[in-house]
This record gives structure tokens, C-alpha cells and sequence, in this order.
């Protein structure tokens, strides 16, 4: 089935030439989706500050092209993901304490310090505007962007690919099972010997990484990168596509970018001004249905991660 | 500097009026309400309705927004909270931001996204001198205002038999239970009351604070903080909370206005390291 | 006979209130050793600050005579100290051969590998196995945890802690809950554990104590009564007085 998943997606890059605009922003939404169900889906860490990590890798590969200093957008890639690790390692451990609640107020509030910086640094950041004049160099230095996206779309579909199966070789080893594990009964975990402090660190790291790439891979594809990618809406809106997706079986960050870009594309088309009011029904209604009845349809067909 | 104090208490004292009903609600029902910052939204666009197009006087207009915002708050719960007490947290936090979104599309929608103005009462506008210090009359205004509702918030909570009940549901809903004391009505009455606090705080603090559509996710975070630093096991905590951030705020934009917000941020974030269950909540939790 | 776990005026404050009160106790090696005492006394309390759940609020805890006081939980595990919880503690979503599996590998040192396939080691897998099978879990080693019967549960509650091959190992109220005709599982289980392996036992169970322990001590009260062999405890006017002024009062 897996299979099958990734075939579209390929074919799609032949097939669907008209598409590829949207089709990348799905691609990078759906890496940052994957990134936020390694913390929220496999090692049950609420966050509200995503964005903060997407927001650094943007602005780390935008920069990087438009002063030169990375020309190679594919090195600028890594550079990204490396900065937002950076960044992930080192507020990983204000959420290995307290509650929930405590997390969401510390990751809604490392991503509101990341905006506020970009916002107090607008000679760097280019500010509310945004950065402008930023022109992105060939794919290794020899695959052009294109406007129609297509060479965009292959680049990011390629990276989302092999993040992926770094992913799920991840979830899927003795490390994903002690995170599962953790996830479930924490006191336990520590009662078997697994030092879960450390694991919680290795696994937002690695989250915040990805969401950097994810980042750059938006700067890198619309050679531009604003206050915005920092913003409270862009971790809300996150929550929403892996919910629609499913948690904790790695395909429901892609499967939920597929279905809110379409959600909010079709919303859009209705009422172009507040489809925000109806994303937000959205959310309530999937609260109140439930969750679990929503995202069970889709995790029937596809494999679960299994143990042994 | 006495006159950005006296900023700075006005401005604390205005966000714990707005944020008290969330503590509340926070310590009773363990329910974490994103979308507190509707209330006030609508407080203030209520006042605005009644004040600028209708004429109606401004002290009559801010009772009727506490009334109208409670009504609801009473609404929206019987309704629609009431089905996500029990949930996990993540639930709740997608459900009341799911409400936010709603609430900032339809005021855009209703209202227009520019920010609006109150007219206030010409006995309320301008400043004068005590020994030195200007004294703004509005804030002033704010300042007694405020002060007159927190001490009646402390009677009812002290002194009647409500505030005991709460009180004492506060504590331990499952032995209030056990006692015979209606949770749920409490908490009902509780949120329609801290909704309709929210929407005069809303009223009162369009003119400190701006009102426009987006105002319930940009000072959602201050609600928040004001929570997690006081605390939800009393009130005296949210308040001291409250005054504490009012003027960390004011005297940080001022002084060092490029860190204005950070201070705010970082004082959160180390707070909540350092004593998760906030600065004044009673050691035993 | 060298001691294994020794605290050393052990204590434990709540508020106003000691829960542990000044406990100094040695257990000696190979021991059968079994704590007892009235409801609330603080037995698991003491358990919990011996596996570092708790931090102890003064007093010194000892491993094969090294001070562990401060250490986390995971690296007492590390040392050779385990537990296993008077309500099971399990990871209900995981299957017993993934939740012993687990245990192993850690304790091997392979739990951190994020590049093999869960399964992969045959090391891990063969051990797994073989702990399950000696406690009659193989049958259902791929089921869920969560849908298993509470009995076998707590077997796998026992088989967990023996995953990490402690020296000493912890046992809280493991016949608790379980039904009569299961309890013979626990008892034999507890009967044929290895006899260098150190256990403390707290139990409510009476037979299940004076068959088992060859030294009884008795906790009130946050505070050691007494400590000494099976016949002595059980002749002591004052033990009596603490679980029949119990019984009087119930």
C-alpha cells in the first residue's frame, strides 16, 4: 500500500505538469506536518510553536541565497535543518517538564520570541514586508526553478522522499519503540532503564530539523520568506492538517497536507477574504465528531508500524 | 517614571479583569479556553455598537457589555463547551482555537478589520498633575473601576456561600461533588460571569489596548501568561500576576523598546521552568 | 553477608507532613526480605524514593554500597535496581515480546539504535522470548498488552523488572488485585526467583509474607517499628496491637 502511495506521488510529477504549484506546497506542508508528528504523534509533545523552527530554516535558506553566502540551494537546505536543530536542541528541554499546558505556553512562546526577533531586525529580516530580492541558485548547480514550479516540485517531492524513509527506518527501530513507549507510560519508561529526558531531547531535535527543511524548502520554492512563517496561525493550522491526517503512523502529515490544501483552496475560491472563519469550523467540528472516528478510516488502509 | 507606573498598574489592573475568568475557569475545569480573548473582543465591539452608533451612554454601554458578553459566554457553553469537558488537552485547544478563528473571521466580516475607537465621555478624557505625576483620568478611571470589581470578586469569593461552593470545587471537584455542590452549575455560572468580566475588560481596554478583529490572538498569549504565572488555586495570584506584567510591559516598551516584548516572553518561559504550576499557587500542588 | 540496599535515615516530607520518617534500613544479599505494615504506613513511598520516583527530602540510599540518593530514576534501573508497581504500570498499546523487548535492549545497550529494524537483533529477541516463555506469557507474547487478562498482566509486570536482570528487585503488592486462582502464578513466580538476587517484598498477603521472607520489617507511620525474623514479628505484642487496633477499628 505504502507502494502504491508513493507511485502516485511520482507519477503525479509526469501527469499532473498544471498542478505542481500547489502540488509542491503540499510536498513541504506535509514534511512539516511529518515533523510535528514525531513530537506530537510519536512522542506526545503538544506544541504551539512549530512555526518557530519552519520560520528559522525559511530565513536561513532565503538569506543564505540573497546574500550569496550559500549559493547551492541544496547545501542551504542542509544549513536550514541544521539551525533549526540547533534551535530545537537547545529549547528541547523547556518541554521535558510540566504539563501540557506548560508546553503549549513555552512553544507558543519561543515562537513568538523567533517573530518578535525577525520583527525587531527588518534590516536583516526585510521586517513586516518581508525579504526581498532573493534569487535562488540551480539545484545543484545545474537544475534551474523554474516558473511553472516543475523543477521545484521534483525538489521538493525528492526531499520529502528521503526525509521519509529516514523517518520511518526511525520510528520503526528500537529508538521509535522506546519513544512509543515514553509516549504511553512515561513512569514506566523510566522504570525499565530508558533515559527518556534523553530521548525527548533526540526526537525534538530531530522534529525541529525537519521542520527547518520544510522551511527552506517554502523560501527556497517562492524565493521569499516574511514574519509570517513565524506566525501563531502557521503552528494552529499545523495541529489541524495532522489532525486531519492522523497522528503516529508518519502518513498522516502527508495525507493531511493533501487534505487541507485542497480544504482551504476550495475555501479560498468560496469566500476569498474569511476562509479562515470556516478552517475554524473545521477544527471544531473534527473536536466534536472526534478525532480518533476521523483519522481511523484512513489508518485502516494504510500499515500501521509494527513491532516485531 | 511615576506616570509609566501608574501606566503600568492601570494596564495590569485591565488585564486581570480580562484574564480572571480564564484562571478560573482553568483551575476548576482543568479546560484551557484559547478563545477567552472572543469574550473581550466582544465586549468591546458591543460597546462600540451601543457608544458610537446608538448613543447609548458610556457607563450603560459597559454594563451591557459585561451582560451581553456573559450571555454568551452562557451560550457558547451550554452549547458547545459542555461537549469537551473530558477531552485531552490537544482536543480543547483545537476545539477553542477552532472558535477564535471563527469569532476573528466573523468581527472582520461584521465589523471590518480596521482598528476602532470608543468614543469616551469628555469626563474621562485628558490628564491632570498630583505632585508631579500626570494622572491620565481614563486610566484612572480603569484603575478604580478595576479595583472596585477585584474587591467584589474577593467578597463573592470570601463571603458568600457561591464563593465558598467554588472555592471549594476549585480544590477538588470530585470531593465538591461528593458534597452535594453542583459542579457543572458552578462552572457554568463561572464562565458566564468570567465571559462577561473578559467582555468588559474588552470594552473598557479598547481604548489602552486597540480593538480590531484580531485582538483575541494577539493578547491571547498575555491571558495565558497571566495564568500560568498566578496560578489557579486563588486569585490573589492572577492578580499580583496581572499588576506584575502590566508593568513589566509598559516599563519595557518604554525603556528598552526594541526588547519590550521578549521581557514579557522570556519572563514567561523562565517562570514556567522554574516553578511550573506559576509564581504564586500554593506549594502543595 | 554483604548488604545490598541500605538507606540511611531516610525521610520524606509533604507539606507539613512526613510520610517517611527517619527509616534506616539494610537488606542483605540474596535476601528475602519483606516490608509490611498497616494501609498508609508509606511502604510504597519508600519504593518510590529508593527508584528515585521521589526525592528524598533527607537521608542517604546506598546500592551495593554506593550512594544512588541523587541519581535519576533510569540510571538506578542501570545499577541494578528495579521495580515493579502495585498498579500495573504497562505500555498497553505495545505487545509483551515489544514491552520485555524493550526492556532488554536497553539494558544491553541497544536501545537507543535508530538504524535497525525493531526485531532485528536476534540477541534481544531470543532473550525476550525466553523471559516471556518462563513466565507462561508466550502464548500471547504478540497480543496487546491492554487486552490481555489482568493475571497475566501483572506477570508481565514481574517479567518486565526480571528483564533488567536486577540485583535488587522491588516487588510492591505484586498478588494484589489478582484473582485467587491466578495468585498461585505470582507466588510461584516470586518463589522461583534466582537466589542472588536480592528482593524486597511489600505485601498486604500474610501468607504470601511469612512464606516467602526470611526478614520482616514493619513500617507505621513513616517509621520502622521493628525489623527481624518471620517468628519474632509475628509474636511481637506491638505488631499486634498496629494491625488488630486496625482490625478493631475497621
Amino acid at each position: 500500500m505504502e507502494y502504491v502511495f508513493w507511485a502516485v506521488a511520482l507519477a503525479s510529477l509526469f501527469l499532473l505538469p498544471g498542478q505542481h504549484l500547489i502540488l509542491t506546497e503540499i510536498a513541504w506542508l506535509g514534511l512539516f506536518a511529518l515533523s510535528l508528528d514525531l513530537i506530537l504523534g510519536y512522542a506526545g509533545i503538544i506544541s504551539l510553536g512549530h512555526a518557530a523552527f519552519f520560520g528559522l530554516g525559511a530565513y536561513v535558506a532565503a538569506l543564505a541565497a540573497k546574500h550569496g553566502i550559500i549559493a547551492e540551494p541544496v547545501l542551504a537546505l542542509i544549513a536550514s535543518g541544521i539551525a533549526a536543530a540547533l534551535l530545537g536542541f537547545a529549547t528541547s528541554f523547556l518541554v521535558l517538564r510540566g504539563s501540557d499546558l506548560t508546553r503549549l505556553m513555552v512553544t507558543l512562546g519561543v515562537a513568538l520570541i523567533m517573530r518578535e526577533i525577525a520583527n525587531q531586525i527588518p534590516d536583516l529580516t526585510g521586517g513586516a514586508d518581508g525579504l526581498q530580492g532573493v534569487r535562488i541558485g540551480p539545484i545543484l548547480g545545474v537544475f534551474e526553478f523554474d516558473i511553472f514550479g516543475h523543477v521545484g516540485y521534483a525538489y521538493c517531492l525528492a526531499v520529502l522522499f528521503a526525509l521519509f524513509l529516514l523517518a520511518r527506518r526511525i520510528v520503526h527501530s528500537p529508538f521509535g519503540l522506546s519513544l512509543r513507549a515514553v509516549k504511553a507510560n512515561p513512569l514506566r519508561g523510566s522504570s525499565v532503564g530508558i533515559p527518556v529526558n534523553a530521548r525527548l531531547v533526540a526526537i525534538y531535535t530531530l522534529a525541529a530539523g525537519y521542520a527547518g527543511v520544510a522551511g527552506a524548502l517554502l523560501a527556497q520554492t517562492t524565493a521569499f520568506a516574511s514574519l509570517e512563517v513565524f506566525s501563531f496561525e502557521r503552528s494552529a493550522d499545523l495541529l489541524l492538517v495532522l489532525i486531519l491526517g492522523g497522528l503516529g503512523y508518519l502518513y498522516g502529515g502527508l495525507i493531511g497536507a493533501l487534505i487541507f490544501k485542497f480544504l482551504q483552496d476550495w475555501l479560498a475560491n468560496l469566500t476569498p477574504q474569511y476562509w479562515q472563519f470556516w478552517i475554524g469550523a473545521v477544527f471544531v467540528l473534527i473536536v466534536l465528531l472526534g478525532r480518533e472516528r476521523m483519522g481511523s478510516w484512513i489508518r485502516r488502509a494504510l500499515p500501521r508500524p509494527k513491532g516485531v | 517614571m511615576l506616570t509609566i507606573l501608574f501606566d503600568g498598574i492601570a494596564y495590569g489592573m485591565l488585564l486581570f479583569v480580562l484574564a480572571c475568568g480564564l484562571s478560573v475557569t482553568l483551575g476548576l475545569m482543568n479546560f484551557v479556553n484559547l478563545a477567552h480573548g472572543a469574550f473581550a473582543m466582544a465586549g468591546g465591539y458591543i460597546t462600540l455598537i451601543l457608544v458610537n452608533r446608538m448613543g447609548v451612554p458610556f457607563f450603560a454601554a459597559l454594563a451591557l457589555a459585561f451582560l451581553a458578553s456573559a450571555l454568551i459566554g452562557a451560550l457558547l457553553e451550554r452549547t458547545l463547551y459542555v461537549h469537551v469537558y473530558g477531552r485531552s488537552p490537544l482536543d480543547q485547544v483545537l476545539f477553542t482555537i477552532g472558535l477564535v478563528f471563527m469569532a476573528v473571521a466573523g468581527t472582520d466580516y461584521f465589523m471590518g478589520a480596521q482598528q476602532v475607537f470608543i468614543q469616551i465621555p469628555s469626563s474621562l478624557q485628558g490628564r491632570f498633575e498630583v505632585l508631579g505625576v500626570g494622572i491620565g483620568r481614563y486610566r484612572l478611571f480603569i484603575i478604580v473601576l478595576c479595583g472596585i470589581l477585584t474587591i467584589v470578586l474577593q467578597l463573592i469569593l470570601m463571603q458568600t456561600r457561591f464563593g465558598s461552593r467554588l472555592r471549594a470545587s476549585v480544590d477538588d471537584a470530585r470531593v465538591a461533588r461528593g458534597l452535594g455542590i453542583n459542579v457543572n452549575a458552578v462552572f457554568a455560572l463561572t464562565f458566564a460571569f468570567g465571559s462577561g468580566l473578559a467582555g468588559l475588560g474588552g470594552a473598557l481596554g479598547a481604548e489602552l489596548l486597540g480593538l480590531d478583529p484580531t485582538f483575541p490572538l494577539k493578547y491571547m498569549v498575555y491571558f495565558l501568561i497571566v495564568v500560568t504565572v498566578g496560578g489557579t488555586s486563588t486569585m490573589t495570584g492572577p492578580f499580583l500576576a496581572s499588576l506584575l506584567i502590566g508593568i513589566a510591559d509598559i516599563f519595557g516598551k518604554y525603556y528598552v523598546p526594541r526588547f519590550g516584548a521578549f521581557v514579557i516572553y522570556t519572563v514567561m518561559i523562565v517562570l514556567l521552568l522554574v516553578r511550573p504550576q506559576g509564581l504564586f499557587a500554593r506549594a502543595t500542588r | 553477608m554483604p548488604v545490598a540496599l541500605e538507606t540511611i535515615g531516610l525521610q520524606k516530607h509533604f507539606g507539613g507532613i512526613a510520610a517517611v520518617n527517619g527509616v534506616s534500613l539494610q537488606i542483605e544479599r540474596g535476601a528475602r526480605h519483606a516490608l509490611i505494615g498497616p494501609n498508609g504506613a508509606g511502604k510504597t513511598t519508600v519504593i518510590n524514593l529508593l527508584t528515585g520516583v521521589l526525592s528524598a527530602s533527607a537521608g542517604r540510599i546506598l546500592l551495593q554500597g554506593e550512594d544512588i540518593t541523587r541519581l535519576d530514576v533510569h540510571r538506578r534501573v542501570a545499577r541494578g535496581l528495579a521495580r515493579t508497581f502495585q498498579i500495573n504500570q504497562l505500555f498497553l498499546d505495545l505487545s509483551p515480546i515489544e514491552t520485555v523487548g524493550l526492556a532488554v535492549s536497553q539494558r544491553l545497550g541497544v536501545g537507543a539504535q535508530w538504524w535497525r529494524m525493531v526485531g532485528s537483533n536476534a540477541a534481544v529477541v531470543e532473550e525476550a522470548a525466553d523471559i516471556l516463555e518462563k513466565f507462561a506469557l508466550a502464548d500471547v507474547m504478540l497480543e496487546r498488552t491492554g487486552n490481555l487478562p489482568y493475571g497475566k498482566q501483572r506477570l508481565l509486570e514481574i517479567a518486565l523488572a526480571i528483564a533488567c536482570r536486577p540485583q535488587v528487585l522491588l516487588l510492591d503488592e505484586p498478588a494484589a488485585g489478582v484473582p485467587e486462582a491466578e495468585r498461585r502464578d505470582i507466588l510461584a513466580t516470586v518463589a522461583a526467583l534466582p537466589a542472588d538476587v536480592t528482593v524486597l517484598l511489600i505485601e498486604h498477603d500474610m501468607d504470601l509474607v511469612f512464606s516467602f521472607a526470611q526478614r520482616i520489617s514493619v513500617l507505621v507511620n513513616g517509621a520502622l517499628l521493628l525489623d527481624g525474623a518471620p517468628d519474632e514479628v509475628a509474636r511481637d505484642a506491638r505488631v499486634k496491637a498496629v494491625y488488630l487496633g486496625e482490625a478493631a477499628h475497621a
